[in-house]
């Protein structure tokens, strides 16, 4: 980037500018070209997966209007909130309801920085990438607890304190299934942990020891309760609280809320894919770094979004649970569970410093099994309900 | 503070040298989750309910008054309002009570006409029972799924009747159509299909552990104080009581039928609790399969409709009937002067009974158990209200 801008001032360009102000624009050039173009279109066209997904599983037919196969739906239906009026309560906060939206994105699209889309295609690896992560997605607490109060309303005010209890009660879990990979890699840097990694299913860091096998799992659902998802809606459980923190939002400023719930469902499976599943990591059949990075990038992706779909998945067949039992699932079993993989990883690689080739190879049959017999329950059902499949996408 | 009919005291608990007070909510007339325009005003110590004081009204449509000024025949469409979930048993109250009222005896064939419309709709009534139930819960598939089966019978329903929700199939003396060239067939073939898919949906959501986690044991209610709250129906029945109008007070053709009056048990959770009211409505649909298989066998042939005449004139007196509703028994009261308008027309409705629980059973549970207690106690609004 500053390559490039040197290169421009050189040629005579924004020569009138001092360079520090051509570099700092820069930035909020690529940074918008960043967002606009990645983000907002992921967080977007996930709603519209999303919603042909349940489609599916409920057996109807989702949006298929718009545009061919309903594939602009999200534009028209983020066209339509922003030409939305805009309504703040009489007896809202006009300035903290104001404000809320925007730390609740920036705490999402500063998560954008780290995320290593490819060897290359990173923002910046940061030494401190992961802790970074973790450290601005909790950003999003405190734009959700100021929306909360802000708004004025009881069920707003119930969606926010929920929100904050249930967010910060599962970073500690989520926290403690990232340190075992940590103590493995011995970095914090995401690109350092993903080259610690291999292609193949038994290098990744999910079948590296039985502990790291269940802390997979820890972090899965410890993320899935910090992204606001099902079972873990409660801060917006519409049939408790109407809408909870957002009830009383309306317009573009419920946009950023929305965009904010599925943007974080990709950082959720960015993280799992970095940390657990081996990130980029691709076969060398390549060396061409173009040709590379874009295998790399797909690679990192479509896993990614494979972790997105399975949320959804989750979403629409599992009911929400109750704030007491939201506590309990935390503090007394995912907690001491975490705890036992934080140490049993410590001993582990003070055993096998190197990992130890069968139990990762045992692992991996192991992780291959369940996955076999989870399709197998799933055929079973399927001839046993004798559903009518609609395999296809389109119809 | 003052909400409108609720003088509410703000009270101030000094514990720990905390100041906290109660928050009231307002829940209703509109949330997502009253079914309908119900109205809770809910005490709340943090996510702990204190109190939730149900307020009625909001749908009063003066359905009784009504039926004193359009006469007998006339009020037939009006009863299919009373309970827009499960219509057709209100048209066969609102039909059985004026049949008693002038000793009307029904042909055969109307009768078992009558009983297949009806549990048929207590099918389709209790799959949009336990549908909205779970998606109070928020799991959203099986709400999809219990509706794609509801349409279905809506499918059947429409093609005896042509209305698929406010039916207006029955009539003084017997019913308005006989069933349509084709029907038992189709119907047969829904059943057959219909009945492997209750195990698919127990798989799906009733036997999940979170969704048992959130209702078994929860708002349990006891059979005394069933009894004593005149509970009726699946909301009786899951607290050990085994009564049932269409065993006990046999009406129409059931006593020809051989069917079970299924019970709360406590196998998960415990007797009486938002579970067990939701287990007895999934085993009842079993019930209505049972009901229909036999009736489409037995079916005899005949007239559907007796000698009613169009100037319909009871004698002075008065009727109570019973039908046992997909809410249970529902009480149909009638006062005739013997002119052709009734005197005084009275319904007696489950869901307004079940209303008056809520607050004894509510207390203490979390904010998140009153939409699960209003959902178990299948209440639907209209009914309360008329």
């Amino acid at each position: 980037m500053q390559e490039f801008l040197d290169g421009l001032i050189a040629q005579g360009y924004l020569a009138a500018v001092p360079a520090e102000i051509v570099y700092a624009l820069g930035i909020v050039v690529a940074a918008a070209i960043v967002i606009f173009g990645f983000v907002l279109v992921v967080a977007g066209v996930t709603t519209f997966i999303e919603r042909r997904v349940w489609a599916r599983i409920q057996s109807r037919v989702g949006p298929n209007r718009v545009g061919p196969q309903g594939t602009l739906q999200w534009l028209a239906d983020g066209i339509k909130l922003l030409m939305k009026e805009d309504l703040i309560p009489a007896a809202a906060d006009p300035r903290l309801f104001k404000l809320a939206p925007y730390v609740v994105t920036m705490g999402f699209v500063a998560a954008f920085v780290v995320v290593p889309f490819s060897g290359a295609l990173v923002v910046a690896d940061l030494n401190v990438g992961i802790l970074y992560l973790t450290a601005v997605t909790s950003l999003v607490v405190v734009g959700i607890l100021m929306a909360g109060w802000a708004s004025n309303n009881k069920w707003s005010l119930i969606g926010g304190i929920r929100a904050a209890a249930q967010i910060i009660s599962y970073e500690i879990p989520a926290a403690l299934s990232i340190f075992p990979i940590v103590l493995i890699a011995g970095t914090l840097s995401m690109q350092g942990i993903i080259r610690q990694q291999g292609w193949f299913p038994t290098d990744w860091f999910v079948f590296h020891s039985p502990f790291t096998f269940m802390a997979f799992f820890i972090l899965f659902t410890a993320l899935l309760a910090e992204g606001n998802r099902t079972p873990f809606d409660l801060p917006e459980a519409e049939s408790e609280l109407v809408a909870g923190f957002v009830t009383e939002y309306t317009g573009s400023r419920y946009l950023f809320f929305f965009l904010v719930e599925w943007g974080n469902l990709y950082i959720i499976s960015a993280v799992l894919v970095t940390l657990y599943l081996g990130g980029w990591q691709v076969p060398p059949i390549t060396d061409h770094p173009v040709l590379r990075n874009l295998l790399q990038f797909l690679t990192f992706f479509l896993k990614s979004y494979l972790g997105v779909v399975i949320a959804m998945w989750i979403r629409a067949t599992l009911p929400r649970i109750r704030v007491d039992q939201l506590m309990t699932t935390c503090w007394k079993y995912l907690v001491p569970l975490a705890f036992f993989n934080f140490l049993g990883t410590a001993v582990w690689v003070v055993i096998w410093p190197q990992g130890s080739r069968v139990v990762e190879y045992l692992m991996t049959a192991l992780g291959f099994g369940v996955l076999a017999y989870f399709f197998h329950r799933v055929a079973f059902h399927l001839r046993r309900s004798r559903a009518e499949l609609l395999l296809s996408p389109f119809a | 503070m003052s909400l409108a009919g609720f003088e509410v005291e703000v009270e101030q608990v000094g514990r720990n040298g905390l100041e906290t007070e109660e928050m009231t909510l307002n829940m209703g007339p509109q949330h997502p989750s009253t079914h309908g325009v119900l109205r809770f005003v809910v005490k709340a110590d943090g996510e702990v309910m204190r109190e939730a004081i149900p307020d009625v009204g909001y749908l009063h449509r003066s359905i009784e008054k009504i039926a004193e000024k359009v006469g007998y025949h006339g009020f037939m469409p009006y009863t299919d309002r009373v309970d827009y979930v499960a219509a057709m048993f209100c048209n066969q109250g609102w039909a059985m009570v004026c049949e008693k009222l002038a000793g009307i005896e029904v042909p055969k064939r109307g009768e078992y006409c009558r009983v297949i419309a009806a549990e048929f709709n207590r099918i389709a009534s209790h799959l949009l029972s336990i549908g909205t139930m779970v998606l109070d819960i928020g799991a959203i598939t099986p709400f999809f799924h219990a509706f794609r089966e509801r349409e279905k019978i809506n499918d059947l329903l429409e093609e005896l009747c042509g209305a698929r929700l406010t039916y207006n199939y029955m009539r003084i003396g017997g019913v308005a159509w006989d069933l349509p060239p084709g029907f038992v067939e189709k119907a047969s073939a829904f059943l057959d299909r219909f009945e492997p898919l209750i195990d698919e949906y127990n798989d799906l959501i009733s036997l999940n552990k979170i969704y048992v986690g959130r209702c078994a044991n929860v708002a349990v209610i006891s059979a005394e104080d069933a009894i004593n709250y005149n509970l009726v129906g699946p909301n009786l029945r899951a607290s050990g009581v085994r009564y049932d109008v269409r065993r006990d007070e046999p009406y129409s053709v059931y006593p020809e039928i051989e069917f079970d009056v299924p019970v709360g048990t406590g196998e998960i959770g415990c007797v009486g609790d938002s579970f067990a009211r939701y287990w007895v409505r999934i085993q009842e649909i079993r019930e209505s399969i049972k009901i229909l298989r036999q009736c489409f066998k037995q079916m005899p042939d005949g007239p559907v409709i007796a000698k009613v005449p169009r100037k319909f004139k009871p004698p002075a007196g008065d009727a109570y009937v019973r039908v046992e509703s997909a809410r249970g028994d529902m009480g149909w009261y009638a006062v005739s002067d013997g002119t052709e308008y009734p005197y005084r027309c009275k319904v007696r409705t489950g869901s307004f009974a079940a209303m008056s629980i809520i607050d004894k059973v509510s207390r203490g549970l979390m904010l998140a158990d009153l939409v699960t207690v209003i959902a178990s106690l299948d209440i639907v609004a209209p009914e309360v209200d008329r």
